[in-house]
């Protein structure tokens, strides 16, 4: 019987969830006896045009990491579905925009500006940006066009299983890629990690105090931390009430709050609303003057709350963003391109 | 979710109410639009959905179309929802399979034109149809009722319901903060408009009180801690040392007597600090209970712990005297709570026009009471601070009522006893007496007869709020008076009377702990700070805490009939409850899905009715159903989604959300 067919790939991510599939270390021998891997441009030398000449569903599972941020990404998310039995969105970014997201409280050009003309480190005197498309020596060289609003995949295509963090432990990898090829599946859209919060598997649960009231909140790089007892305990916002277990608490174990990499539970739309809601709720304020001065600790509450989660929030991105704006400079014919599942708000 | 066969079959009706929704809202164009959603089997307008061929037009509909869901557009669930439940369980569905859309209150009663409250009616019936086909089938739960009743403050208010109760075989606990029950009343002279004696007819009851056998007084008491839900309140209640034991003190006064102190020295509260009382003491001849007590801060054994102690020696062998008494705490258990806190008069020094604290002449209306009383300091003579006899007194209305800068209701009851205190110091003075007013308001039994009794006798009434009370004499007829000045309204000019005299006529206002009895029995406070009533027509006693009830000047200002009356009304509402033995339990409440809880303890401190406790044993928080009014804060700030609140599920919270962003003209 020949082995079931496997593809990897990367979309907008930091190489994170590929280090992930490679810190398998010798488990990894494992999978590469068990399945045939036919797409894994990241590790080898794997073509497009490869996946395109397989039939449809050909592959049993793709596990697809990083958000969906170009026009490129786009049509490899497309592709990889149309060729996969199972798609499997990999890491954060992939099931919920990940830091990538992050993107989505500014317009593109706001950002492209920042990123080639602004930025403390860039140096670009003749303000070149990227161009869509330039001729250079007869030939006709194009880059892919960024989407106005970073997404999740499941934002893009159908995805069957999510494997939740930034990135996977190498536990849960394993775990989740066991269950697929033994065939044990649970239902679709399942996130194949265990669905209660992380303070049931945090060593400090037991520190938690019944009622924590915040007085103010500290920032864990200008905090001599206590290594044991619970951050929240000690005015440190840690998302673990708020975010799915399954990483065995490895941040907390090394001194560090959780960030909320894991997402949600399955019964939460929207994570950062609700670890804000219950940290609120705990502010020990008695005048407004006090509340402002108790949350002018979180300087920045989205990059605290949605770290990992703002494409696929409630919120999804910045509501007044500019999505007609006149796209990336140089292409001027460029026409302006809204997401395929255009956000109503 | 619903039965995952069962097709969804929903029954929409909108109400006109008359012309309050139809005037506003075209009702049938919201009908033909919930036509057209999905799962609308029947939709109907129709004149008054609460009359009862209202309800039977969903029972009929239930049985012809087999409808499993029905959504009514009308008034506030307040009023209705009960109807509507009740009607969908007559018709045979579960009650919960029926919500309601408030079109009234929320629109056409706020709505100014009829397009946009349309519109919104539509909207609102989208987001309920999309709802309700989540709706689950729930079941009512019972709570028994104990028979034991607390009544919180020994006033007329509380006095008359705590007798009401008793009388009706229930056990009463009256808890009083102060040495003795009779509140306000006691220290009135007479009563309008009748002029009873108000001790006449006031200490009667407070014996009856004190002598009877299904009421336990506790004076000196103040209640610190209630804890538990409607039926079943644990109540924890402070009582403060007497040091006096009030079963050995047979009242015969002997120790007063005795005390080191031969003339009383210090300001005798009951009289209004007009008169002086010794450390030991009795607050007036008839408190209840009869009992004397010591004042610690001033008694020098308690102070300074030398002192003769030839009280001790008077009370003998009864040794009624306890220097060593201790605050105790006791525990009751309650099934129901009537709280009739009352209230405390203005504070005219925060008035300074009037002159209140800086001439001595100038008095408050309840210095009055006691100044003309047979019992108070000069035994009934009117004589001023200065030891001169008024030759004309002028009363002040509205002091501290009906005025932006302080208080701006009327406080209802100051005409009237400023009629009453200037009858009273007419007669026991025959001094002239100003009246300065800005309406007279006499809306009661025999009011109005009153004031026509007092115009008839001579006494001068002028319209018009009063500019300044001085001493600044510009005649030699106003030297060493009182100067008022006025602006007649009537007569159209600015007057100065000089009078010897003045009375401030001071409004009440809600105690100045009224917050802090409001948060200990989880009540709500109007924006003037009075206690709220949970309606104010239809539920005037009930609060919005079950079980617990209001009675007086606690929930605003009334004169004694009123008081009397509301109080009777809250000892009914609670005798009805007893009698009934249980209530049935809104069964919107919020449980914890034990398997998802991370034990994370986030929700345990948010409870305003501490429903929550975390199990140790398990690590697990655990919700008591009995004790959640479904407020709905554990849910919303749980971090992973695990508490869950009957009615206001994730799925049917989202769907109605859905339903009224979906709605498009």
């Amino acid at each position: 019987m020949p082995k079931p067919k496997v593809g990897f790939y990367w979309c907008a991510s930091c190489g994170g969830c590929e280090e992930a599939i490679v810190d398998l270390a010798e488990d990894l021998l494992g999978v590469a006896e068990a399945v045939d891997i036919v797409f894994w441009p990241c590790a080898m030398d794997f073509k497009r045009a490869g996946v395109e000449a397989l039939s449809d569903g050909d592959l049993l599972v793709t596990f697809l990491n990083g958000a969906i941020r170009s026009a490129e990404q786009e049509e490899m998310a497309h592709l990889l579905r149309r060729k996969s039995q199972l798609l499997v969105a990999y890491g954060a970014c992939a099931q919920l925009g990940g830091i990538p997201g992050l993107a989505n409280q500014f317009s593109r050009d706001t950002m492209m500006k920042f990123y080639f003309e602004d930025g403390p480190s860039t140096v670009n005197e003749a303000r070149i940006h990227p161009r869509l498309e330039c001729v250079d020596g007869g030939h006709t060289v194009t880059l892919p066009e960024l989407r106005h609003v970073v997404r999740a995949l499941d934002q893009v295509v159908p995805v069957d299983y999510y494997i939740p963090g930034c990135p996977p432990t190498p536990k849960v990898t394993k775990t989740a890629i066991g269950a697929l090829l033994a065939g044990e599946l649970p239902p679709k859209g399942t996130v194949l990690a265990p669905d209660t919060a992380l303070c049931d598997q945090c060593p400090r649960k037991a520190s938690k105090p019944t009622h924590v009231s915040f007085t103010a909140f500290r920032r864990p790089h200008l905090t001599s931390l206590d290594p044991e007892l619970c951050f929240l305990a000690q005015g440190i916002v840690c998302m673990g009430p708020g975010t799915r277990a399954g990483c065995d608490a490895v941040c907390p174990d090394g001194n560090m709050p959780c960030s909320g990499c894991f997402g949600p539970t399955s019964r939460v739309r929207d994570q950062g609303a609700k670890m804000l809601s219950s940290l609120a709720a705990n502010v020990d304020a008695r005048t407004d003057q006090e509340i402002d001065r108790i949350l002018d600790g979180l300087p920045d509450p989205v990059g605290t709350f949605y770290r990992y989660g703002l494409a696929k929030s409630l919120l999804r991105r910045r509501a007044d963003l500019d999505l007609t704006s006149a796209s990336i400079p140089g292409s001027a014919a460029a026409p302006p391109s809204a997401p395929a599942d255009s956000p109503t708000r | 979710m619903a039965t995952h066969c069962e097709e969804i079959r929903i029954g929409f009706y909108v109400c006109h109410c008359g012309h309050n929704i139809a005037a506003m809202v075209d009702c049938e164009a919201v009908a033909r639009y919930a036509r057209k959603l999905p799962g609308v089997v029947v939709s109907r307008d129709y004149r008054y959905m609460c009359s009862d061929p209202g309800q039977e037009l969903i029972r009929q509909d239930v049985r012809e179309h087999r409808l499993n869901r029905i959504v009514v557009a009308a008034c506030s669930p307040l009023l209705h929802e009960h109807t509507f439940r009740t009607a969908t369980e007559r018709a045979g569905l579960n009650p919960f399979h029926c919500q309601m859309v408030n079109i009234r209150e929320h629109n056409s009663w706020v709505a100014t034109r009829k397009q946009d409250a349309t519109r919104k009616a539509k909207s609102l019936a989208q987001a309920a149809i999309h709802r309700v086909r989540f709706h689950k089938a729930l079941q009512v739960q019972r709570v028994s009722i104990r028979p034991e009743v607390l009544v919180v403050g020994g006033g007329i208010a509380g006095i008359h319901a705590a007798l009401t109760l008793a009388n009706a075989g229930k056990k009463v606990f009256l808890v009083e903060r102060e040495a003795t029950i009779g509140g306000h009343m006691a220290k009135f002279d007479k009563t309008f408009p009748t002029l009873d004696c108000s001790a006449c007819i006031l200490t009667p009851k407070m014996s009856a009180v004190r002598s009877h056998p299904n009421i336990t007084l506790w004076t000196l008491a103040e209640v610190t801690q209630v804890e538990g839900f409607i039926g079943n309140y644990r109540v924890k209640v402070r009582r403060s040392p007497r040091y006096v034991l009030e079963d050995a003190c047979v009242g015969c006064l002997e120790c007063i007597d005795a005390c080191v102190y031969r003339s009383p020295k210090f300001p005798d509260a009951f009289n209004e600090g007009l008169g002086k009382r010794k450390p030991i003491y009795i607050p007036f001849p008839q408190a209840t209970p009869k009992v004397v007590l010591i004042d610690p801060a001033t008694c020098l054994n308690l102070k300074t712990g030398k002192c003769k102690q030839t009280c001790l020696e008077a009370c003998g062998e009864r040794q009624a005297i306890q220097f060593n008494q201790q605050e105790r705490l006791e525990e009751i258990e309650v099934g129901t709570i009537i709280v009739a806190t009352g209230f405390k008069t203005f504070d005219p020094r925060r008035q300074p026009l009037y002159g209140y604290g800086t001439y001595p002449n100038v008095y408050t209306s309840l210095e009055i009471e006691r100044l003309v009383n047979a019992s108070g300091p000069t035994g009934g003579e009117v004589v001023a601070r200065d030891g001169r006899k008024p030759r004309a007194i002028g009363i002040i209305h509205c002091v501290g009522s009906r005025d932006r800068k302080t208080n701006v209701w009327c406080s209802r009851v100051c005409c009237m006893y400023s009629l009453k205190l200037a009858h009273l110091l007419k007669e026991h003075s025959e001094a002239e007496v100003y009246n300065f007013y800005i309406d007279i308001r006499a809306p009661g039994k025999g009011y109005e007869e009153f004031y026509n009794k007092l115009l008839d006798d001579g006494v001068h009434f002028i319209r018009g709020r009063v500019g300044e009370v001085t001493d600044w004499a510009m005649t030699p007829e106003e030297e060493g008076r009182l100067v008022i000045r006025v602006e007649d309204t009537l007569a159209g000019c600015v007057r100065r009377i000089p009078v010897d005299m003045v009375v401030l006529a001071t409004g009440l206002e809600p105690q100045p702990d009224a917050q802090a009895v409001r948060r200990l029995f989880n009540m709500s406070c109007g924006g003037d700070g009075w206690f709220l009533e949970r309606h104010p027509k239809l539920a005037p006693v009930n609060t919005f805490a079950d079980g617990v009830y209001l009675a007086g000047c606690c929930q605003g200002p009334k004169d004694i009939p009123d008081t009397v009356a509301q109080a009777g009304a809250a000892a009914a509402e609670v005798l009805s409850l007893i009698d009934k033995g249980y209530v049935e339990q809104e069964p919107n409440t919020a449980y914890v899905r034990d398997e998802d809880c991370s034990g994370c303890k986030s929700c345990i401190p948010l409870c305003p009715y501490n429903a929550i406790t975390f199990a140790e044993d398990r690590q697990k928080a655990t919700i008591n159903e009995t004790l959640c009014k479904g407020c709905g804060t554990c849910v919303a700030s749980c971090p992973s989604g695990s508490i869950v609140q009957r009615l206001f599920e994730d799925d049917e919270v989202f769907a109605e959300i859905e339903g009224m962003l979906a709605y498009d003209a």
